[in-house]
């Protein structure tokens, strides 16, 4: 009945988590003491802590097992956690300019980051159905108080109501599966349901609460057919929060994902990779095709991660460790480009405000070429045009649906990126062949240096991060084999 | 060791079956006559109190099953303060159920479709419910038999599951940051209390002693 903490060096494996969680609680203090409406120095102090622990998790992570079996730590949560670290960190220097207008100006934003990356590094750290659940729901529950956090705007207390409702939905579909599995293996450790479950003998309600865990999970990576939300939320979100929802929440609960299917379930792999498979095609084929009627670019960004979502679970369909491998790449490539994205979007701005359709967009690159060449990279990265990163991305992930035969998945994702590139492309052309009609105002510095650091990763990734990337996510997906 | 199939199996291990079967029964059947009121009642204050009676009889089984810590709890939480705010939501805000209830034979049928299926579903799932042999050595009764439901709770709340305690009272943080972000509006020109100034205030400041001369006043 006792704890296995057994002194404060003991702890060493959670030293991140608590970091962010004295630095949350710190910080909601010091800024109810500062008691100003408007506190630059919380959002930057939660930056430096987030990027800080971000370098002590990969630079002074050490692996364990602690609490009795429902907190892990190995090469693979640490490598996730790095991601969602910087990309909660990234998100959030993407809501300094302009604050005001968009509504997430209040030193609470960066304090509920702070807790949502906490929910998010409990997930990927989960070794215990309760774990899961508890990190799930902090994460979840941080962020639906972000999305509605400019609440004088009909839209963005829509989003939020939205999401809390569909949230509540599938976190109660997960609550649901879990306790099947509970019913039918009698713990909630993850490793010992690892031991239970064989695939000879697995009981129907096994696999029952299986397909009710996953989909509470897709719903909160946004793969088809869970995806409704996700065009609403990020329209209705302010900009930088929707940069938020599409960076580190989806590579958590991709996290999650992976580690459940890949390491718990593995025995009976047969019947998840039914599942994920048609989540992928279902996930990139209608994000290729939705996307193309968008007038709105936010939605188009949503629906442009539902299918990279659906391009990740190539790899872990492939139910290999080259998948998981790919996927794990996949998540830090998707990190860039997103952030790269946001940073693009957030920088073009009319008098008007930020710019909202596509059409926007015409003639940026004679006005602003530098905004315009940044976004024309990310796009092409996002197409996956060699030698850019997005290329790496997919080849790892196909690579290892090839390796796993699932040749019709891998031709299916690949005429589904053919179609996708319609879009993206269309932006290129609306940027580089268009007359401008409107006028940007400058460049926020914060967001000229995200680009540049964006655009520098996407394009030299084969000769700088690439091959050190690849070896860590190597490690990383060896952990859980 | 003890493996739980279901409440009657459970209440069949007991040494007195008799009278705790009876009450089981007593409470699960107005249990389910209280839950079907709450969703057929046209009145929402009805439902609501017919809410609370599922409640009361739910802790009541709960009492059977040996959990009088839970069965406290769901009195005290949900029938004390849960419910009392849904009262307060029904009575404050005067939502027009009828005009909520008006599409609901048009969702009737697929909403019995569905439900049709799950019923279906669990039906199937009921039936392959199975305990494995290679179980015993796995599961554990959560609580040991000797000891009460609340002190187990607290030998094993601040120590073996310290860690998701402290991710519960996160959460909790999280609830309350939101509601005050979400709700709070800073009034300007409003008069605050501001007990450091009104205990500093000296007797010199607030009053002046004024001579009157007789005759004159003031």
């Amino acid at each position: 009945m006792g704890s296995d903490v057994t002194s404060f060096a003991s702890l060493a494996p959670i030293f991140p988590e608590m970091a962010i969680a004295i630095g949350a609680v710190v910080l909601l203090l010091a800024g109810v003491i500062i008691n100003k409406e408007r506190s630059v120095g919380i959002s930057y102090a939660a930056i430096v802590l987030l990027l800080v622990v971000a370098a002590m998790t990969v630079f002074q992570g050490q692996d364990g097992i602690l609490f009795n079996g429902t907190f892990i730590a190995d090469g693979f949560s640490r490598y996730m956690k790095a991601l969602v670290l910087g990309g909660s960190a990234f998100a959030l220097m993407l809501a300094l300019p302009n604050a005001v207008e968009q509504g997430v100006h209040k030193f609470e934003y960066a304090v509920l980051v702070l807790l949502a990356t906490l929910g998010m590094m409990m997930m990927v750290s989960a070794n215990d159905l309760m774990t899961l659940y508890v990190g799930l729901e902090l994460q979840s529950l941080a962020l639906y108080v972000v999305a509605a956090i400019k609440r004088d705007d009909s839209r963005a207390t829509e989003a939020g109501l939205k999401y809390f409702v569909l949230g509540a939905l599938a976190s109660g579909m997960l609550l649901y599966g879990a306790s099947f599995i509970y019913g039918f293996t009698g713990t909630t450790n993850l490793p010992a349901i690892l031991a239970q479950v064989t695939a000879e003998d697995r009981s129907i309600g096994l696999i029952f609460g299986l397909v009710f865990l996953l989909a509470g999970v897709a719903f909160k990576i946004s793969a088809v057919p869970f995806h409704m939300w996700t065009p609403d939320v990020y329209e209705g979100a302010p900009t930088p929060v929707t940069a938020l929802f599409a960076t580190a929440p989806k590579v958590a609960a991709m996290a999650l994902l992976v580690r459940l299917v890949s390491n718990t379930f593995a025995p009976i792999a047969h019947d998840w990779q039914q599942i994920l498979i048609f989540l992928s095609i279902a996930s990139m084929v209608l994000a290729a095709f939705a996307a193309i009627g968008q007038k709105s670019i936010k939605r188009l960004i949503a629906y442009s991660s539902i299918g990279h979502v659906g391009f990740a679970l190539v790899g872990l369909s492939a139910a290999n460790q080259g998948g998981v491998e790919g996927v794990a790449i996949y998540m830090a490539i998707y990190v860039t480009m997103t952030v790269g994205l946001f940073a693009c979007l957030l920088s073009l701005r009319t008098e008007a405000g930020e710019i909202e359709t596509i059409e926007d967009f015409a003639g940026v690159a004679q006005t602003r070429p530098f905004v315009a060449a940044i976004m024309a990279v990310v796009m092409f990265s996002l197409i996956g045009m060699p030698p850019l990163a997005g290329f790496f991305a997919k080849w790892h992930v196909f690579l290892a649906a090839i390796d796993a035969h699932l040749y019709l998945l891998a031709v299916i994702g690949v005429l589904a990126s053919a179609v996708s590139a319609f879009y993206y492309l269309r932006i290129v052309k609306l940027m580089y062949f268009d007359e401008p009609r409107q006028t940007f105002a400058a460049v926020p510095n914060e967001l000229g240096i995200i680009m540049a650091i964006s655009g520098f990763l996407l394009v030299t990734y084969y000769f700088t991060v690439g091959g050190p990337l690849a070896s860590v996510a190597h490690m990383a997906a060896g952990s859980l084999f | 060791m003890r493996t739980i199939c279901s409440p009657t199996h459970l209440i069949a291990e007991r040494e007195d079956d008799e009278p705790s079967a009876i009450f089981f029964y007593v409470f699960s059947t107005i249990a389910v006559i209280s839950a079907l009121m709450v969703i057929s009642s046209r009145n929402p204050v009805h439902s609501v109190l017919f809410l609370i009676l599922v409640f009361l009889n739910a802790s009541g089984l709960f009492l059977l099953a040996g959990a009088e810590f839970l069965a406290l709890l769901l009195v005290v939480v949900y029938v004390g303060a849960v419910m009392v705010l849904f009262l307060f939501v029904v009575m404050m805000l005067d939502v027009d159920f009828g005009s909520m209830r008006q599409g609901i034979l048009q969702y009737m049928p697929i909403g019995v479709v569905i439900g049709i299926i799950f019923l279906l579903e669990l039906l199937l799932v009921a039936g392959s419910f199975v305990i494995a042999p290679q179980l015993s050595g796995v599961a554990t009764v959560p609580i040991d038999m000797g000891v009460q439901n609340t002190k187990a709770l607290g030998l094993v709340i601040y120590t073996r599951y310290a860690f998701l305690f402290e991710g519960a009272g996160a959460v909790l943080l999280v609830a309350m940051i939101g509601a005050i972000v979400l709700t709070l509006r800073h009034k300007v020109n409003v008069k605050r209390q501001d007990p450091a100034v009104q205990s500093a205030r000296r007797p010199a400041d607030a009053m002046k002693i004024v001579k009157v001369k007789s005759g004159q006043g003031l």
